[in-house]
């Protein structure tokens, strides 16, 4: 977590009408799993006052939540950089004699339709995954703050209007406007389904991140900073966004593990990820027509999927929990 | 009141154009419709042409939006690929997808709600921790994996319910894949509710009923959970139409002839009428949806007056 200046220190505060002024599902369903008894002990007179970030991240440190999610994310990022750590064959190296099998010796999970190594497939499916949630998360984060923060800041007609734009994008399903968009595309890399997730899901970050920066631009040291003649470009980089930027971390943390999910969906329904890219959702997708006869084809991927999704709706609950001051 | 719908629904005119012209760009520019028209096989140049000048397809974007938004409110839907008006495929679908839609909300409304008063009541005791988990797990399995392991368990290993839902898709055999459809927004209606119960249940008026000597019943029923379901009924609300756009992933497992099903047969053969039909008519679906929310606010809430 990076330190933030001395004046921001009041910033509890502060950041609890930020927080409680984004009316997303996900911040109003406020505090899931019973924190840790103790909290934060900061607040004896003796201690210096700590920033809304530092006493978060004290309390993030003693979550068991976060330390279990945090761990699992972290393994799955390495195995999704370097696969060949914990798996030595190759995903694509299959042997049709072999298909359907079940467990072997040096093959834990098995062989698939095709009689690839489903172990193997596994471990590299976690890149797919991995790459479409974290490049996703990052163009639907910058794009819809971007925009949702000016338009909070500036109002007038361009807020109007963007307002209007994200009711428009709200009405279409998401998985339909999926289909629809994707089944034209014929390019098989991660590159149209991130774009895809980026175009309908912007909206969502918009609305919070527009809501946050009214609430922040509405405090006393902003106009004191009008006051003393800074410009908007200071006022927006100094003194609103990190006051503002807590609630939009939050709903991009647990929007991550929707959109893995999102992924798979596409994929499984034909139209997101395309062989001969690994992916969960393609292997659940073929393994589904051999449901009855083996289902362990079906059940690994499946597994990894839903560990992967839980993890980072985990750690999107616990730093909700840390950064919202409400629940303290 | 009646300023308000009013007003409400002017609002909804520029939502309702801008959706449907979004798709109907994504169908028509990105794709290419007469390709679906020929089977498998590519168009010849000529023919495409010939086709392309019949539709109307070779007049400006705008203007083919703008005829047909025109036929849509004559009830002129056009003509899927094997010739059957679209409006036939929509009498057909719907009544299907709103059943399977109403089992889902049923399951949500009643387990939801209250699995969430449960939980919120108990806040901290192990039924709630255990109910929290479950949910977590819920949300984090993704529904075409629930419904793939539903199918799996209870339809081919146990033999409980038919794998395959017929083409009557009566109520009964829509209890399964309904609240497969609902699983993960049952999750969300139960953390939503919890959270509200817990919330309201140190507020001042819960104390007062309890201190009138009002029965513990009549305290969670009448004061309790009719102000703590305003958010609730929101996400309901707007559950809707994700649960009809949703179907498509349950509607292909369990092999339920809906809207997900004609849709998802529209992609695959590229045919633009029904698919720009079929969501065009989702959209408006999702948009009185909303609207019938905000009206609920002023029953649930008193104190909201809509002027």
């Amino acid at each position: 977590m990076p330190e933030m200046p001395e004046h921001h220190d009041e910033g509890s505060a502060i950041a609890s009408t930020g927080a409680g002024g984004a009316t997303d599902l996900a911040m109003s369903e406020a505090e899931t799993l019973e924190k840790v008894p103790g909290g934060p002990d900061g607040t004896g007179p003796d201690k210096k006052a700590r920033s809304l970030w530092s006493d978060a991240w004290h309390d993030l440190r003693r979550n068991p939540v976060f330390i279990i999610s945090g761990l699992i994310i972290l393994f799955l990022v390495v195995i999704a950089i370097w696969p060949q750590l914990i798996a030595s064959g190759n995903p694509l190296d299959c042997d049709l004699s072999k298909a359907q099998e079940g467990s072997q010796p040096g093959h834990p999970f098995g062989f698939n339709g095709q009689g690839c190594d489903v172990y193997t497939r596994t471990v590299y499916g976690a890149r797919a995954s991995i790459q479409v949630g974290v490049l996703a998360t990052l163009g639907v984060t910058l794009l819809g703050s971007v925009l949702g923060g000016l338009a909070g800041f500036y109002g007038g007609a361009w807020d109007g209007f963007l307002s209007r734009i994200t009711d428009i994008f709200f009405a279409i399903p998401v998985v339909l406007g999926g289909l629809v968009l994707l089944s034209v595309v014929s390019n098989n890399s991660v590159w149209p389904v991130i774009g895809f997730m980026v175009l309908l899901g912007w909206p969502q970050i918009s609305r919070i991140a527009r809501g946050s920066v009214i609430t922040a631009k509405q405090n006393d040291y902003v106009q004191a900073a009008r006051a003393l003649g800074a410009s908007n470009s200071r006022m927006l980089l100094r003194h609103i966004t990190p006051n503002a930027v807590a609630p939009v971390i939050v709903v991009a943390t647990i929007a991550l593990g929707t959109y893995i999910s999102l992924e798979a969906t596409l994929s499984f329904l034909g139209v997101g990820l395309k062989p001969p890219t690994v992916s969960w959702g393609i292997d659940i997708s073929s393994a589904s027509q051999y449901i009855r006869n083996a289902p362990h084809m079906l059940l690994w991927p499946a597994g990894a999927l839903a560990v992967t999704v839980l993890a980072f709706i985990m750690l999107g609950d616990a730093v909700r929990d840390a950064l919202d001051p409400k629940l303290r | 009141m009646g300023r308000y719908v009013i007003r409400r629904l002017l609002q909804m005119i520029p939502v309702f154009f801008g959706a449907t012209l979004l798709i109907f760009l994504m169908v028509n520019v990105m794709g290419d419709p007469v390709a679906g028209l020929c089977g498998d096989r590519q168009c010849d140049p000529a023919t495409a042409a010939q086709l392309k000048k019949e539709f109307g397809l070779d007049k400006p974007v705008w203007q083919q939006y703008l005829t047909y938004m025109g036929n849509v409110f004559t009830g002129d839907f056009g003509t899927a690929f094997n010739g059957q008006e679209v409006t036939e495929l929509m009498a057909n679908a719907f009544p299907v997808t709103i059943r399977l839609t109403l089992v889902a909300i049923l399951f949500e409304i009643v387990i939801g709600i209250s699995l969430g008063v449960l939980t919120g009541l108990k806040r901290g005791r192990p039924v709630d921790t255990t109910v929290l988990l479950l949910t977590l797990v819920v949300i984090s399995v993704p529904t075409f994996v629930t419904g793939l392991l539903v199918q799996l368990l209870l339809g081919v290993k146990w033999k409980w319910i038919d794998p395959s839902v017929s083409s009557a898709a009566t109520f009964d055999e829509l209890i399964v894949p309904g609240l497969v459809l609902a699983s993960v927004s049952l999750a969300y209606v139960t953390r939503l509710t919890r959270t509200s119960i817990a919330e309201n249940k140190r507020a001042d008026y819960v104390r007062t009923a309890v201190a009138k000597g009002l029965p513990r019943r009549r305290v969670i029923t009448r004061h309790l959970l009719r102000n703590s379901l305003i958010p609730v009924v929101t996400f309901i609300g707007t559950d809707v139409g994700a649960l009809m756009g949703g179907a498509i992933v349950t509607e292909r497992i369990f092999n339920i002839h809906g809207v997900g099903y004609q849709l998802y047969q529209g992609i695959l053969r590229q045919n633009t009428q029904t698919v720009v039909g079929f969501v065009t008519v989702l959209v408006l679906v999702f948009l009185v949806a909303n609207l019938l929310v905000d009206l609920l606010y002023a029953v649930l809430d008193p104190r909201i007056r809509y002027a």
